[in-house]
Formats: C-alpha cells, sequence, structure tokens
C-alpha cells in the first residue's frame, strides 16, 4: 500500500499544492517534517536492498582472499588484511581450467555464430515469404520453443550417444545451433519492416540475398544485439546440458569446473572454492557493468514482447 | 515465379526445422516410446512393460514425495517472487538513476550462472560459518541448519531461487507499469481517488497480463529446478529437497532405469504442457493485442 502510494505520489503531491496558501502554518511544518522521514526511510530501504544483492558477491570476494582459519572468524574482517592470492593458484590447479575456459568460448561463441547463420534465413521466411506448409513449419518453431532442454535431456543422451556424440564439442553445439526464441523474436522485427522499401529495393533489380544481407538485417541489427547477448550469457553460464552430455574432461565448460572444486578440494574449503567462483562471475559482471542498459533490455523487454 | 522462387523460402527454413525436429519434436516421442519399456541402457533387449513404469512411479512414496517437493517449491517460490517483485516494482519505478543502480544491483543475480549462484549460497548458508547464522545472530536468534536440516532444505532453496528471480520479474514489472499511459494516472488523480483504490481498481488490471504472464514462465522454471539441488544438496536431507527433473536425472545417469526415468519425465511433460498451453494461449493473445 505504501509502495502503490509512493508509484504516484508524484502527481498526487502536485495536485494537493502545498505551499500555496503562503502561511505556514503547524499543519505545514508536519508535512515537511513527514516528508524528510519519508525520505530518510526511502533511501534506508533503498541502501538495504542493494546490499542484500551486493554483500553476497562482496562476501565472495572477502572469502577468496582469505586463510581458511579466517573464514571461521566473526565477526567477519570483510576486508582481508593480507590477501591470500595462492587460493586463485589453487583454485586454477583443480583442474584443467585452461581447457574448461577454451571450451566454453569455442562452444558458446559456435552456437552464438550457427544461431545467426540459420535464424536469420528462417525468420526472414517466415516473415516475408508466403509459401505452402509455412504455418505448419512456424508451429514447430513455436513447439520448440515452449520446449525446455530439462524435459528432453534424456532421450537426447541416447540419440547423441547413437551418433557417437557424446563427450564431443559437436554434441554440446548442435542442438542449439538454432534458436525458436532468436526466430520468434527476429520474426517480429522483419515483419515490422515496410513494404516499400523492400520495393524499392527490387525496383533497382537488387539480388535478394543481397536485399536481405545489405538492407534488411541492418535493420533489425538492435534485435540481433539483444538476442546475441541472451544467448551467450545463457550458454556460458549453462551447467545442466554440459553436465549432462559428458562423461570425461574432453568437452567439460568451465561452470562444470568450477563446481568440480569442491570435490577435489573436500567440503569446507570455502576460500578456495570462493576464489573459484570469483573467476566464473567475474568476467560476467564486469560484462553487465560495462553494457548494463542493453543487457537489462535483452532479458526483460525480449521476455515481454 | 520460377521454381527458384517456390523453393527458396524451404532452404531458409530447413536447417532450423532440421535442428528442431532432431533435438526437441522427436526426443518428445522418444521419451513417450521409452516410457513403456523396461530398459537399462546396456541391454540390447528392451522389455515391453505396458504402463507398468506409471503404475509403479505413482505408488511409490518416494516419487509422491519429489511430486509434492516439486509443487511446495513451485508455490512458494512463484508467490514470493512474483509478490514482492510487484512491490518493488511499484517501489523503484522513478526515473532518478540512483533507482537505476539499484535496479541493476537486484537484477545482477539473474545473469550469472546458478553454479555459482549455488556454490555462494552453499557458504552463506553454511550451518557453521555461514554469514546468514552470523547475521540473524545479531538480531538474536539461533543457528539455523538451512539446508542440512530436512525441515528447512525446501525453504533454504526457494530463498535462493527469489533473491535470483526477484530482479528480472521487478523489471518486467516496471516495463509494464511504464506502458500504463500516463493520463490515467491523472485522471484518477484529479477524481482524488485514494492510492488503495488506485492500485485495486486500476494499477492491477492494467498490470494483470504483466503477472499473469510472469507467474507462468515462473511456474515453468521452477518445475524444472536442478542446478540448485545437484549442487547445493543432492535431493536431501532424506530426500526433502528432492524435485522432478533431478529426479529424472538420478534414475537414468545412475541407476540407469531408462524406462523408469522417462515415465517420470512424461509426467512432467503433462505438467509443463499444461503450463505452457497456457502460456502460448497468452503469447498470442499478446502478440494480437500489440
Amino acid at each position: 500500500m505504501k509502495a502503490a502510494n509512493r508509484a504516484i505520489e508524484g502527481p498526487i503531491r502536485a495536485a494537493a499544492g502545498s505551499p500555496m496558501n503562503g502561511v505556514r502554518t503547524k499543519r505545514a511544518l508536519l508535512r515537511i517534517i513527514m516528508n524528510v522521514v519519508l525520505r530518510l526511510v526511502n533511501a534506508a530501504g533503498l541502501l538495504l536492498l542493494v546490499l542484500i544483492f551486493a554483500l553476497p558477491f562482496i562476501w565472495m570476494l572477502s572469502t577468496s582472499l582469505k586463510t581458511l582459519p579466517e573464514t571461521m572468524i566473526f565477526p567477519p574482517e570483510w576486508i582481508p588484511s593480507h590477501p591470500v592470492w595462492k587460493n586463485y593458484i589453487d583454485a586454477w590447479n583443480t583442474g584443467p581450467f585452461l581447457h574448461y575456459i577454451t571450451n566454453s568460448v569455442i562452444i558458446s561463441v559456435s552456437i552464438l555464430l550457427l544461431q545467426m547463420l540459420t535464424i536469420i534465413p528462417a525468420s526472414y521466411a517466415f516473415a516475408r515469404y508466403k509459401f505452402a506448409g509455412s504455418g505448419f513449419l512456424f508451429s514447430i518453431v513455436m513447439v520448440t520453443l515452449m520446449i525446455p532442454s530439462q524435459l528432453i535431456f534424456l532421450p537426447v543422451y541416447l540419440e547423441l550417444s547413437a551418433f557417437k556424440l557424446l563427450n564431443t564439442h559437436l554434441g554440446l553445439i548442435l542442438p542449439f545451433a538454432s534458436s525458436a526464441f532468436g526466430i520468434f523474436l527476429l520474426r517480429q522485427a522483419f515483419r515490422q519492416i515496410s513494404d516499400e522499401l523492400i520495393e524499392a529495393a527490387r525496383l533497382d533489380q537488387a539480388k535478394e540475398w543481397k536485399i536481405i544481407a545489405r538492407i534488411m538485417v541492418p535493420m533489425v541489427k538492435p534485435v540481433l544485439v539483444t538476442f546475441a547477448l541472451f544467448s551467450f550469457i545463457a550458454h556460458w553460464n549453462d551447467y545442466f546440458w554440459p553436465l549432462v552430455m559428458t562423461t570425461n574432461e574432453t568437452a567439460r565448460t568451465l561452470p562444470i569446473g568450477i563446481a568440480k572444486i569442491r570435490e577435489v578440494e573436500g567440503v569446507g574449503t570455502w576460500n578456495i572454492l570462493m576464489a573459484g567462483n570469483v573467476i566464473l562471475v567475474a568476467p560476467i559482471l564486469v560484462v553487465f557493468f560495462l553494457s548494463q542498459r542493453q543487457i537489462i533490455k535483452a532479458f526483460v523487454y525480449n521476455g515481454v514482447k | 515465379m520460377t521454381l527458384w522462387h517456390k523453393l527458396r523460402p524451404y532452404g531458409m527454413v530447413a536447417p532450423s526445422i532440421i535442428i528442431f525436429s532432431l533435438f526437441f519434436i522427436y526426443p518428445i516421442f522418444y521419451m513417450m516410446y521409452l516410457s513403456l519399456f523396461d530398459w537399462n541402457f546396456i541391454s540390447p533387449t528392451k522389455t515391453f512393460v505396458g504402463i507398468q513404469n506409471f503404475v509403479d512411479l505413482l505408488s511409490e512414496p518416494e516419487f509422491r514425495q519429489v511430486l509434492s517437493n516439486t509443487t511446495v517449491y513451485t508455490v512458494l517460490t512463484v508467490a514470493l517472487t512474483t509478490g514482492l517483485s510487484l512491490l518493488l516494482a511499484l517501489w523503484l519505478n522513478r526515473g532518478h538513476f540512483l533507482y537505476g543502480i539499484v535496479q541493476g544491483a537486484i537484477f545482477s543475480p539473474h545473469i550469472i550462472s546458478l553454479v555459482s549462484i549455488s556454490l555462494l549460497w552453499s557458504w552463506l548458508m553454511d550451518p557453521e560459518y555461514g554469514l546468514l547464522n552470523w547475521v540473524i545472530g545479531l538480531f538474536g536468534f539461533g543457528k539455523l541448519q538451512w539446508l542440512s536440516h530436512p525441515s528447512t532444505s525446501l525453504i533454504s532453496l526457494v530463498i535462493v531461487a527469489v533473491w535470483k528471480g526477484i530482479g528480472y520479474n521487478t523489471l518486467v514489472f516496471i516495463a509494464g507499469l511504464q506502458s500504463i499511459p500516463a493520463d490515467i494516472y491523472e485522471a484518477a488523480s484529479l477524481d482524488r481517488s485514494k492510492p488503495w483504490t488506485t492500485f485495486t481498481k486500476l494499477i492491477l488490471p492494467m498490470l494483470s497480463p504483466t503477472i499473469f504472464f510472469l507467474v507462468i514462465i515462473n511456474m515453468i522454471g521452477s518445475f524444472q529446478v536442478f542446478e540448485t539441488i545437484a549442487i547445493m544438496t543432492q535431493g536431501g536431507p532424506v530426500n526433502s529437497t528432492n524435485t522432478l527433473v533431478y529426479y529424472i536425472y538420478e534414475y537414468g545417469f545412475r541407476f540407469f532405469k531408462i524406462g523408469y526415468a522417462s515415465a517420470a519425465g512424461v509426467i512432467l511433460l503433462v505438467i509443463v504442457g499444461i503450463l505452457t498451453l497456457v502460456y502460448f494461449k497468452l503469447l498470442s493473445n499478446r502478440v494480437h493485442y500489440r
């Protein structure tokens, strides 16, 4: 209720028009005091909110720079006086991390590139051409959009095993070589481009693929960028699929390596575990703070539309 | 129109359609087929058992607990995430840059790998040396067992899910709030309508498509929870956090009961399918509406 009050506070305050009568009555003073108190409470609330989300990450960083005995001291030392950088080396040495990172990069980048190659023509065809069976084919896209990978991992595992694709990069890439979500988004974008533009280009006798590459794709670039961010972050972070589709280290990715530190180092070595965790989180958080607006847009507005 | 022009669209959609058919559509049917067999993955023969796997599953107390865990987890997560983020959205829907920073902060867990979040919260919720127990100790509360006790383990996972999901939900709500035309607020304030009335009679109905959308996608997401469970609890203690996807994973990959796991998969398919149909209808309505 209070929150609702705040959301519409602006217009109501404008309508009430406080200092209009010029006389500073007791009520006006009270209102000013109330206003200050409300502002302070509001600021404190905002600070608390930020802390709830920032402190866990700060705690992670802090723990990663402590010795094991130091992690058990309370009240805690937030900034370790003697940062133990060696934890990062220890975390790194628990497994072939260079290999994991290489795999993560190969897999997320390949998925992204293949998706660009498949979704642009497909979404263009669905948006711009009339062809027999397009409704049926698009319904395949829509059904795929609704099938989460958590639902079908068992049969896909058997399938990949039959194709001899388990423990290969290809096995982790191929199922995501196209994206129903991407086609859905991009089709909407292609539909919004005016027909006159294409007609004008056709009159110039431009080849169809040239029209697509030179005129249409640049026009949907913002949607492509937001989709690319979304796809890359999703696959970079993915733990489930690489975990399920691998039985050895050949194609395993960074999230699996980080989760495995605990098995190597044993339970309770939180300092080393958090050091590994920082290695996994830091790049994404840095990217997030650099392009916060774009990323939020990619996740939020694409979800809404 | 030449033959080339007629074939061109099919060529353009073919790669995607082949990928989807191979890795999404066909596996659904393959899973349904497998659910009717008894098979251990290694043996060359599959034994047809009809609906026996389903009968066994539904009469198994462990599976019933898995279903109830998944449902309790989903209901709590969805209710808390959606409710709290609506309140946060009403509070944080301001143009000032400070509010932008707060929005960014609460959104940040959404783009972090669930592996990181699970490890981080396992440490925060450590019964002996966890930060959370120290913080609640400051307020005079005794130490909680969090993930290590069956009575608190599931709610601990809900807390992590809410922490991760609330920022995304809040920003979607804010996007929804901003699509409400400003003159509607002005009209309400001219009518001297009370804030509570404005909220229930005006904001809530205008937001209902957004609320519905978030509830459905949160439900679909929660029903498939896996990562936090695999890393934080492995379904324990005493099965108190075992949920559907983790159960399928264990029966498929640890016990190699493929038919049994597939049958559990079909049950999940039915649940997600029903939610998805609702979502599908909503999605097409929204697209139509825009």
